[in-house]
């Protein structure tokens, strides 16, 4: 019997590929890529390509407004604008994605094992996460934050047990759905291991919407921290992040509105990359587009 | 001048991946009194057709091109908003297939009803709420909904799929139109319910003299009440006449493609049963269901004391309608769906005493082919990782010989060998559930239970996959139990059959022995259900009904 | 739906039980006493003062009695107002808050609801594009964002509108509003369109066009009780939203309510004063998600009839 080789056979475009293309056809998501990476890159980068020092001040020259040696500015303590924006960049962007992180180990482990699991172990898994969404969690943190002092790790850990639940929520319905799939029924009529099968067919078929949930975390993450922060319960000096910048920027608006209005651009910038990717993610990864 | 005159119309769908020709060059009439039914597969842009008719269709991406649509001599194609609602509101009405979904869910059955009065265009023609409910009533009556006035302020949720599509018919009949285009109205039922549906559409329409366009994939379901037929496929029409010449002097090799694909008749093949030799036994099997979600306290009942054998060869055809637990039984015997009592014996080893570990060697032994070609394959694995994962699973192959296993699976089942690499949405329905066979087949199994195999089809390739199926069964040597709605179906492929209901084995018996004299009388009924594709024998049976 | 909403009250019991318990131990194992941050303070003053407060008891005796006093709504006195009660405090924030809450639900809820519906109804043309950007840039415009900008506009530079306080002046509620419900207005206006565009691809929208009926009565009829019913279920998160957005707006703009006594309380560590508006937010988030699931089970026919059978 002659063989045909894998050259002669029809490459079949994967559901990844196919998301793929339809993202990279959407050009807000390739944008808020673009702002992205461009951000995560300076972020990394930052301690060797700042214009000035974190703590360089100079008080005779004060707060002046963007000019060529301070493209952004500096504030009261003639600090570079530039300079501590980018800083705080890097403190906003670790809390987003840390705590981003938290919360999709916690939301998948529990979301699947609850959607594994089912029967009793669900319905109780699930209660305590419908009980948690009705709690004040805002409050929650800020409490935690005055307890235990303004402690960054705790911020983290913090924001991650919020945004968990709703994770969970989207990986128990989709393990749920896959469940009563009928491939994962021919799965189990041909006998494969209850692993096999969660590795094979139920984890791949997950995958798409914890992508998108994730992408659209990050920016909820990253303003419940420059929330807190603003209202001085957050990062705490000499630390920066954006939503303090913005804190110290209101209070000397009137007279000097460039250190409120560069740091806000910059996180609302940040903010509009991050949903329009996720949007983009959502519409590309979305099954009923991908149909036929 | 006919009430309604279709000239040369065209219809695109515009798209960023191209244009569709929906439907390219239709032309046909419709008078009062008079049924045209048009045929088609999916795809063959029979229902694109009557929806643009009333302006249904989102715009973009569809486009009419071309051609006029003549009612009482004003063209809907163009006719502007107000008119086509006035046209909707009192001359043309529409049914459509779904009657689960077709109703809101959000609004009584009564209010619903009452809108096309309350609500007229035509604001001389608007009645008050009172004198609409008086009239929604007495039709509610008429399509035969019992206790109508109790009813009215029932919600759909509360109604079966039949009488959701009765209250659809009087809806579509309260403003008496002139014109009523049914989609596909029976495709969603069982076979009882499709029949009593059929028969109140002939009556309302030969007591009021409307015209009726009848949208059908199923050639067979026409028969008795079409008296002109256009069959189309992909977009264009292939051809057009009287409703007896379509079926007995056809020209069209379509038509006759068509005509050719309905199952009918007896079996041809030989019966290869074995005699008393029991390759499957089931005694008193009970699966119950708890369910959370209606206020009933307990359990549903889905197989209630079920004993069956399954002779070595045979295929055993099980019909019954929606909810009969034909389903439940199939994955029960399985062991896809825990059992609640009783046993099942498979090779003398009694499966349901084994544990999941133990189990996985008979597994292989036997298989399951399911009814959704969309959910029933891994829609992130190509076809080769589909097919070759239970060989590989089962150690049947090894690394290096899989390649070869697999093509030799591809050709079993009448698929290319270089289409390998593709994924699953990549291929029609049809080639869907060869895939699903070849997985079904790939640990040479001995026992295939098949659950609706081809419902999801469309009839050709529904007559290209049994046939598939029965040449698969003869080759491999296998066992199998065919779960069916259809009957017609059922009967071209099975040995001996089951009829079930409400959980349990209302029936069996040979295939031909139960056709020729069921005992029971849901059998009966279902049998006499069947619609038949020939246009005579169902004028006869209509006269002596 | 009574039984059921009864049902729902008598499960809230146990859940603002762990709650008022979970903020007592952690604000009772907070490190250092709530005094300690108060260098000047001599000892024996420090000792009267947690005599006071009952803070020399063993931990489990002031847990049982703030417990009962908790259960007759009694949140007790303040650690920092001397000589007010905790009660007193947020009896003065609530009317300002509940205010402000209320004109931010307007703003969220008649903006929002309005462009999702715009939008749903002519899909990819400039009517849904121009809405959907404004609210993607609403949500990407944070309140602590937004209201300095407003002030900065319309306080500052054209000085049309006074820049802070609650009713003493006129018009000087239009901004905090604002600055509270656009957030609000944004999300509800991307969470309506995506259900309305739901609900008008559903095949009973297609039967409600082909009776005959005219758009206006499908959009408001037939499509907006499905389509609003996921907004209505997002009402009792959004007020628990715009509870924490309080803080922030009614820092900004100095209001005198519930938020900005929390920040206060916050800072000032005023441990009482914290636990009580702890729980007292927590009762009021609870009250309201029951509200709005109610609403919710309520426009569903079927959701209404089996909570009349179950419950």
């Amino acid at each position: 019997m002659d063989q045909i080789s894998l050259q002669q056979q029809e490459q079949g475009t994967s559901l990844w590929k196919d998301a793929w293309i339809k993202l990279s056809k959407n050009y807000l998501a390739l944008f808020g890529l673009g702002i992205l990476a461009l951000l995560c890159v300076i972020s990394i980068l930052t301690p060797w390509i700042a214009p000035y020092g974190y703590e360089e001040q100079n008080l005779m020259l004060g707060a002046t407004a963007p000019s060529l040696e301070h493209w952004l500015g500096t504030d009261i303590f003639g600090r570079d604008m530039l300079t501590r924006i980018m800083y705080g960049g890097r403190v906003s962007l670790t809390v987003g994605f840390i705590a981003t992180a938290v919360a999709l180990i916690i939301g998948v482990l529990w979301g699947a094992i609850a959607g594994f699991v089912g029967g009793r172990v669900d319905a109780v898994m699930m209660r305590i996460v419908d009980i948690m969404y009705a709690l004040p969690f805002m409050i929650f943190i800020v409490l935690l934050m005055v307890v235990f002092g303004r402690n960054i790790l705790l911020l983290f850990l913090a924001i991650g047990a919020v945004e968990w639940l709703t994770m969970a929520r989207i990986v128990r319905s989709q393990v749920m759905s896959l469940r009563k799939q009928e491939f994962v029924e021919a799965a189990h009529s041909l006998g494969l291991s209850q692993w096999t099968i969660i590795r094979r067919h139920i984890i791949p078929n997950t995958l798409g919407p914890v992508i998108v949930y994730t992408t659209l975390t990050i920016p909820s993450v990253m303003l419940l921290e420059a929330f807190l922060s603003f209202l001085g319960l957050g990062i705490q000096p000499p630390q920066s992040s954006w939503g303090l910048l913005i804190n110290y920027g209101v209070e000397t608006m009137e007279e000097y509105p460039w250190l409120l209005i560069f740091p806000g651009i910059t996180l609302s910038l940040t903010l509009f990359a991050l949903n329009f990717l996720g949007d983009g993610l959502r519409d590309a990864l979305d099954p009923r587009t991908s149909k036929d | 001048m006919a009430l309604l005159e279709v000239n040369g119309l065209t219809l695109y769908f515009h798209s960023r991946n191209g244009v569709v020709k929906a439907v390219d060059d239709v032309s046909f009439s419709v008078d009062a009194g008079e049924t045209l039914a048009i045929v088609g597969e999916s795809g063959s842009g029979k229902s694109v057709t009557c929806y643009s008719l009333l302006d249904l269709l989102p715009k973009p991406p569809a486009k009419i091109e071309a051609g006029t649509a003549l009612f009482d001599g004003i063209d809907l194609l163009s006719c502007d908003a107000a008119q086509m609602r006035r046209f909707r509101s009192n001359d043309i009405a529409m049914i459509f297939q779904d009657p689960m979904t077709s109703l809101n869910p959000f609004i009584s059955i009564g209010e619903q009803l009452i809108e096309p009065l309350i609500y007229n265009e035509d604001k001389s023609r608007r009645q008050s709420r009172s004198d609409a409910r008086l009239r929604a009533i007495e039709l509610l009556d008429e399509v035969g909904i019992a206790d109508a006035e109790q009813r009215f302020n029932c919600f759909p949720h509360e109604f079966s799929g039949g009488m959701r599509q009765r209250v659809m018919i009087a809806m579509a009949l309260i403003n008496e139109p002139r014109l009523l285009i049914c989609d596909e109205p029976t495709t969603a039922l069982d076979v009882t319910i499709q029949a009593q549906i059929l028969a109140l559409i002939k009556t309302l329409q030969q007591k009021r003299d409307v015209a009726v366009i009848f949208i059908s994939h199923d050639l067979g379901v026409v028969a008795g009440i079409a008296d002109k037929v256009m069959v189309m496929c992909e977009g264009t029409v292939r051809e057009a006449n009287d409703t007896e010449s379509i079926f007995y002097r056809s020209e069209d090799d379509y038509t006759k493609k068509l005509l050719a694909a309905i199952p009918e008749g007896a079996k041809s093949m030989p019966n290869r049963a074995q005699a008393d030799s029991p390759l499957i036994t089931v005694r008193d099997l009970k699966t119950y269901f708890h369910d959370y979600s209606t206020t009933i306290a307990g359990h549903i009942k889905a197989v209630d004391g079920v004993s069956l054998e399954i002779q070595r060869g045979e295929i055993l055809g099980l019909v019954g309608e929606s909810g009969s637990g034909k389903s439940t039984l199939g994955r029960s015997i399985l062991q896809l769906a825990p059992i609640t009592a009783g046993s099942i014996h498979f090779k003398g080893v009694e499966l349901n005493k084994l544990s999941p570990a133990k189990l996985v060697p008979w597994r292989r032994k036997m298989q399951m082919i399911f009814q959704d070609p969309y959910a029933s394959l891994n829609p992130r694995m190509t076809v080769h990782q589909t097919l070759a994962e239970p060989l590989l699973y089962h150690g049947l192959a090894n690394p290096k010989n899989i390649d070869q296993q697999v093509q030799q699976l591809m050709d079993d089942v009448g698929l290319a060998r270089n289409s390998l690499r593709k994924y699953p949405h990549e291929f029609s329905g049809g080639q869907r559930q060869r895939i699903a066979i070849g997985r079904a087949i790939a640990t040479k199994p001995e026992l295939i239970i098949a659950d609706e195999p081809v419902s999801a089809l469309d009839v050709t390739i529904q007559a290209q996959i049994l046939d598939l199926i029965l040449n698969l069964v003869e080759k491999h040597n296998l066992t199998m139990m065919f779960i069916s709605h259809d009957l017609s179906v059922v009967r071209y492929i099975s040995d001996r059959v089951m009829v079930m209901n409400k959980g349990v084995i209302i029936e069996t018996a040979d295939t031909e022995v139960l056709w020729a004299d069921p005992k029971q009388q849901y059998s009966k009924d279902l049998l006499a259900a069947i619609p038949l594709a020939d246009p005579r024998s169902e004028r006869l049976r209509a006269s002596t009904a | 739906m009574w039984r059921f909403a009864l049902n729902r009250l008598l499960q809230a019991v146990p859940v603002l039980i762990i709650v008022i318990s979970a903020t007592f131990m952690l604000v009772h194992s907070a490190p250092g006493g709530p005094f300690s941050a108060d260098k000047a303070v001599p000892p024996e003053v420090i000792k009267a003062l947690e005599a006071q407060y009952n803070l020399d008891q063993p931990l489990w005796k002031q847990y049982i009695s703030y417990l009962g006093d908790v259960v007759q709504g009694d949140f007790g006195p303040s650690f920092k107002y001397s000589g007010r009660t905790v009660n007193e405090l947020i009896a003065a924030g609530i009317p300002a808050t509940a205010e402000l809450a209320l004109y931010a639900m307007m703003v969220a809820l008649i903006i929002g609801v309005s462009a999702g519906v715009a939008a749903a109804m002519r899909p990819n043309t400039m009517r849904d594009y121009v809405p959907m950007s404004a609210a993607m840039l609403g949500i990407c415009m944070p309140s602590f964002l937004l209201g300095p900008l407003l002030v900065l506009i319309f306080g500052i530079y054209l000085e049309w509108l006074p820049v802070s306080g609650w009713g003493d002046m006129p018009g000087d509620k239009i901004m905090p509003s604002i600055t509270l419900g656009t957030g609000y207005a944004a999300y509800i206006a991307r969470l309506s369109r995506g259900s309305m565009l739901e609900v008008l691809s559903q095949d009973y929208i297609r039967t409600a066009r082909a009776k005959g009926l005219s758009e206006p009565v499908i959009i408001f009829k037939h499509a907006m009780r499905g389509g609003l019913i996921p907004v209505v279920a997002f009402l009792g998160p959004a007020f628990a939203g715009l509870l924490g957005g309080s803080f922030v707006v009614e820092t900004i703009f100095q209001i005198p309510g519930l938020g900005r006594f929390y920040v206060q309380a916050a800072f000032n560590r005023d441990y009482t004063m914290i636990l009580g508006m702890t729980i007292f937010f927590a009762a009021l988030i609870i009250l309201f998600n029951l509200l709005s699931d109610m609403l919710a089970i309520w426009l569903d026919p079927k959701l209404r009839q089996q909570a009349r059978g179950n419950n």
